[in-house]
């Protein structure tokens, strides 16, 4: 970290640092473009992956923090910019570096109102086009009467804004179209079977080739964010069920060890086990719907059916000890909510016994099929740098040969003592994601069968203080969510509730990753690009 | 009358006083023979085949897909033949939330069903906004857009109270009248003039 | 085996013997238009709730049990309710032809059904280019589903015609061919010289190789032709919403609805005749006793039994099989079984030519 430090400040005189769990570096913007493009480049940082860029008000001034990660030296950075303009501001965009910088830049804009010089698409992301005010600003107006509920059509555009900067450092604002003038556009959603929920696309075809897809978001767009700054830090726990909720285990876990490393609680042994348990176990019911999903969506219902039934056993088991059969609210901070059902033990020995028959049963009907093949092979390939450029972790990244998983690179919890593989695929097609899937089920049985005649007694939740106050300052954990790596921004001013908790959701780049797969494809390839990256749009809207 | 479906006692119903308030108000209009035979035809197939419509927003929508799937068997009631095409659909689950962005879209597909059409309240996000109240986006419940025939609380609901719900909806459409006053569809009139389709004036 | 010939000679007798001869025939065309339209609904129910039935069991689900004793009148409800609900009329699309397709395509499996073989001598019309007709008449349903598509207006419904014409036209080729290798193996167009020509072994085991490869592609392409997965492109669900019929409701939509299933009834009936002789029974040549033990079964059993028995090959292709794309679909039908149909032709024909069948 230190030499890091070195390198930078001397390549950027003006920047300054503060430590923290990761390295912050702060930056004016007239410099930011420049650094980031030597963060990327240089062999040394090669700091080539953006997880994610949290927008913030700070009331004085509004501006962003970008995290970034080094696949090559597996090192972590964040670089603040900011900007004390509240009429207009506008940063830099570093949309020319990250393809995924186009996604995360409309976000902040969406809720921040800072514009991005250069951003090829300056558009809000979630909220209409007709929305009034910035949401996550500390200033916003939140008062039914400003925005009401309207049953009239939502007003749409086909331009999109970017403002350029000139050679001159004048700053111009252009409107662009979408699509060209003639092109034939189809809607596909938000009511639509194949978009696994209400995301719409509006795709442009010609004939049955498709030309472009404009992503719309925001469908589902609840505000969760904004909802967890009036709650306190216990009360904003349930929310991690209704965002990926089937990636309910492990979000609890990435939110719960974030306000954990913040409050200094150290959780038993026993809790961690259970929670393993637990995540992986939701891991394989996440996979069986997947599989049954993704193959309904090519045709072949019958496949859902028998995945179900998997998943309904594990749901059993979850039942007996949270109470629930989606939203567990099991995690709390601490440890778990209530100590394992007397069954547990016997229940998961008894999944465990018939997953693997499951499994070879999946293959035989529908991995070798021919139509499987032909519809799965060599459709949407996505290479290794793109994977990264796009920041597609989870599943559908390992595919493209990038050893991705949160598990491994930056263990927590107990997985640093577990014996298990990851699972890589260099193919990158849709049947490579598809496979990893079905690999990655074998590996959380494994991890299964490490622990469960393992779990050490001891008490399932530590003592915590009844009113929790986090320490002033700023975390960011990330945890292997069923979908890819899941990221957690909690920024605290000292109070029972955070100043600022940014979600970061696998789900956004894989669902915005689409446009760049599926060109030149076919409209039944869409279906199969859009199923194989398996997004769950709550969890892209939060 | 008491009105039940197939191997579920009277008894163990819940809210059989609305029904019952229903029977009277039918009873009190009076109708003849023949008119009345047909109604119980009429209201025999339609009660017993009510299609969903392929609807989800969030976790009720997995909740449904539950529904469908081998162990609950939601075809045992004839209900399994999901149409994606609104036309086509008898009733929509509104399995989620719905937020500002979404309520036009329910609502036109809402327009968009053939009738006789119902809506069942799915979850506590579309009663009333659940735990999303204090949100700026989430619409407090989707009666607000369109009119709702059963509601049905929980956070998902589980399967069996899915079950439920559309069988209570299934009774319902069984003391309708297809001749004459239909008890629901004068709600639904009341409703749709507080709340008109846009650029249609009848 | 009794022949229904002669209750429909008597019949006519009969009505003869107190009207005049135009009043009888249009007499018994009234019978037979209400037989066939009392048939018809019979078996799209039946068909309707058949596919579900045999769908759960794949899925290890019930299926319908409630409505009725077993469920039985599940798809009864199903077309009540389908018969009274609000037919949608659309703004901006031509009303006329928008209400024509569905007219059409019901209009098509019907008359296909005027020369398939009920049992002995139980045919409307038996004339010498039965099969011929068959072809034909079957080929109007694409039009209906092209004008369905274009005339509602609505992208999905466009795209979803155009991959049907597609699909159709290409299919009809190895419909037509896999027909015709029958019939030259038969010498006959005539569906009742057909089911003759069957009468001591079935053309699947009389054809041996060349037969066999004809069923083979009969069934592929006869599952194409009923939009059946995994060829059910045109209403893909996941794809295009509900496909050509997005904007059809009630009775409309009950077309398309009882249309899909009574091809999928028409396409086995039509394999029943060309591969499994029709109404004949199975008849083993030498095994006297066997032969006459089967004869006392009525010829309309033999013939549904078959019909039926092969639609459950092609249910079970739709539950088991992921759908095609629309190229590999055409890649399909051009690349392999055009010309494989076209080898089995010339087969056909060396065979006949030197009379090495059994």
């Amino acid at each position: 970290m230190a030499d890091m430090q070195e390198k930078i400040a001397k390549l950027f005189p003006e920047a300054t640092f503060e430590a923290g769990d990761t390295l912050l570096v702060n930056i004016p913007d007239s410099r930011w473009h420049e650094l980031a493009k030597t963060l990327r480049d240089d062999d040394e940082l090669a700091f080539d992956y953006l997880v994610t860029i949290v927008g913030m008000d700070w009331a004085d001034s509004l501006g962003c923090i970008y995290y970034l990660n080094s696949t090559k030296h597996g090192t972590h950075i964040s670089v603040k910019v900011s900007t004390t303009d509240r009429i207009q501001p506008m940063l830099h965009s570093i949309s020319d570096l990250w393809a995924i910088a186009v996604i995360y830049e409309r976000e902040v804009y969406d809720f921040f109102g800072i514009v991005f010089i250069n951003n090829p698409d300056m558009r809000r992301l979630f909220l209409s086009i007709d929305w009034k005010g910035y949401p996550l600003r500390k200033d916003y107006d939140a008062s039914p009467e400003v925005n009401p509920v309207s049953t009239e059509n939502e007003r749409q555009s086909d331009f999109t804004n970017t403002w350029v900067e000139g050679p001159d450092g004048k700053i111009e604002k252009k409107e662009v179209r979408v699509f060209e003038k003639d092109d034939f556009v189809v809607n596909i959603g938000p009511q639509h079977p194949a978009t696994h929920g209400v995301l719409r696309f509006r795709t442009a075809v010609d004939g049955e080739e498709i030309k472009k897809i404009d992503v719309y978001m925001g469908y589902i767009h609840r505000g969760i964010e904004k909802i967890c700054e009036q709650l306190t830090y216990p009360q904003t726990l349930h929310f991690m069920d209704r965002l990926d909720y089937f990636s309910a285990h492990p979000y609890h876990h990435g939110l719960c060890m974030t306000i954990e490393q913040a409050a200094g609680i150290e959780i038993s042994r026993r809790a961690q086990v259970i929670r393993v348990l637990m995540d992986e176990l939701s891991r394989i019911a996440s996979h069986c719907l997947f599989i049954g999903t993704f193959c309904m969506d090519l045709g072949a219902t019958t496949m859902l059916f028998y995945t179900l039934r998997v998943r309904e056993q594990i749901l059993d088991i979850m039942e007996k000890t949270c109470g629930a059969r989606m939203t567990f609210n099991y995690e709390c901070i601490g440890g778990v909510m209530q100590d394992l059902h007397p069954d547990f033990v016997k229940d998961v020995k008894a999944l465990l016994e018939v997953l693997p028959a499951n499994i070879k049963e999946y293959n035989k009907i529908f991995t070798g099929n021919v139509i499987t093949r032909g519809r799965m092979e060599n459709v949407g390939v996505l290479s290794r740098e793109d994977a990264i450029s796009w920041s597609i972790t989870g599943p559908s990244g390992r595919a493209s040969g990038w050893a991705c998983d949160i598990r491994k690179t930056d263990p927590y919890s107990i997985y640093s003592e577990l014996d298990f593989e990851e699972v890589t695929r260099t193919e990158g097609d849709s049947m490579a994601r598809f496979k990893v899937r079905m690999d990655e089920m074998v590996q959380s049985a494994r991890i299964i069968e490490q622990l469960i005649d393992n779990i050490p007694e001891g008490e399932y939740c530590v003592k915590v203080p009844k009113v929790l106050k986090l320490p002033v300052g700023h975390w960011f954990r990330m945890v292997e969510g069923c979908r890819g790596a899941f990221g957690i921004y909690i920024e605290s001013d000292g109070t029972t509730s955070p100043y600022r908790l940014k979600i970061v959701p696998p789900c956004l780049p894989a669902a915005a990753v689409v446009d760049h797969l599926t060109r030149g494809n076919k409209i039944a390839d869409l279906i199969t690009i859009g199923g194989s990256m398996d997004y769950i749009v709550p969890d892209i809207d939060r | 009358m008491e009105v039940t479906t197939k191997s579920m006692p009277y008894e163990a119903w819940k809210d059989n006083e609305y029904i019952e308030k229903l029977v009277n108000e039918l009873r009190e209009n009076g109708t003849n023979v023949v008119v009345g035979n047909l109604d119980k035809l009429i209201n025999w197939g339609r009660s017993n085949s009510i299609w969903p419509l392929t609807f989800a927003t969030s976790c009720c929508g997995i909740e449904f897909v539950s529904l469908g799937a081998a162990r609950f068997d939601m075809a045992r009631f004839g209900w399994e033949v999901a149409r994606a095409s609104p036309r086509q659909a008898d009733f929509i689950m509104v399995a989620g939330t719905i937020v500002h962005r979404m309520a036009p879209v329910l609502r036109r597909l809402y327009d968009q069903l053939a009738e006789p059409k119902y809506v069942i309240a799915c979850g506590a996000c579309a009663v009333s906004g659940g735990p999303f109240r204090k949100s700026y986006h989430v619409v407090m419940g989707c009666d607000k857009i369109i009119p709702v025939d059963v509601y049905l609380p929980g956070c998902p609901p589980r399967p069996e109270a899915m079950i439920y719900s559309i069988m209570q909806l299934s009774r319902k459409i069984k003391v309708e009248r297809f001749f004459g006053g239909v008890n629901r569809k004068q709600k639904q009139e009341e409703f749709l003039k507080e709340h008109p389709i846009p650029g249609v004036e009848d | 085996m009794f022949d229904f010939s002669q209750f429909t000679t008597w019949l006519h007798q009969t009505l003869l013997g107190f009207m005049p001869e135009w009043l009888a025939v249009t007499a018994e065309c009234v019978l037979i238009g209400f037989a066939l339209l009392l048939g018809y609904s019979v078996l799209a129910l039946f068909y309707i709730l058949y596919e579900r039935k045999i769908c759960a069991y794949f899925q290890c689900r019930l299926g319908p049990v409630r409505v009725g004793p077993w469920g039985l009148l599940q798809s009864v409800a199903d077309m009540f309710k389908i018969l009274i609900k609000e037919l949608i009329s659309l703004k901006h699309v031509d009303q006329f032809l928008f209400a024509l397709a569905p007219y059409l395509v019901i209009l098509a499996s019907m008359l296909s059904f005027a020369v398939l073989p009920w049992g002995n001598g139980m045919q409307i019309i038996d004339f010498n280019i039965g099969i011929f007709f068959l072809i034909a008449v079957s080929s109007i349903g694409v039009l209906g589903i092209l004008l369905a598509g274009w005339s509602s207006a609505n992208k999905f419904t466009l795209i979803g015609a155009l991959r049907s014409g597609a699909q159709m036209v290409s299919y009809e080729l190895s419909i037509g061919l896999s027909v015709l290798t029958m019939v030259c193996f038969a010498g006959t167009m005539e569906v009742g010289g057909i089911v003759e020509a069957q009468s001591d072994l079935w053309f699947i085991v009389k054809g041996h190789i060349p037969a066999i490869i004809a069923f083979i592609i009969y069934l592929i392409a006869g599952t194409a032709e009923t939009n059946r997965g995994p060829f059910d492109l045109p209403e893909a669900e996941s794809e295009l919403t509900a496909g050509y019929h997005t904007e059809y409701s009630g009775i409309h939509f009950g077309f398309y609805y009882l249309a899909e299933y009574l091809n999928l009834f028409i396409v086995s009936g039509v394999a029943a005749l060309l591969f499994f002789g029709g109404w004949m029974p199975l008849h083993i040549p030498g095994w006297d006793a066997f032969n006459g033990a089967m004869d006392w079964i009525p010829g309309i059993v033999w013939f549904l039994v078959k019909a039926i028995a092969i639609s459950f090959i092609i249910i079970w292709f739709k539950w088991t099989f992921p759908r095609l794309r629309i190229d590999q679909i055409l890649k399909l039908e051009w690349k392999y079984l055009l010309p494989i149909n076209l080898v089995n032709l010339v087969l056909m024909a060396l065979i006949v030519v030197y009379g090495i069948h059994l």
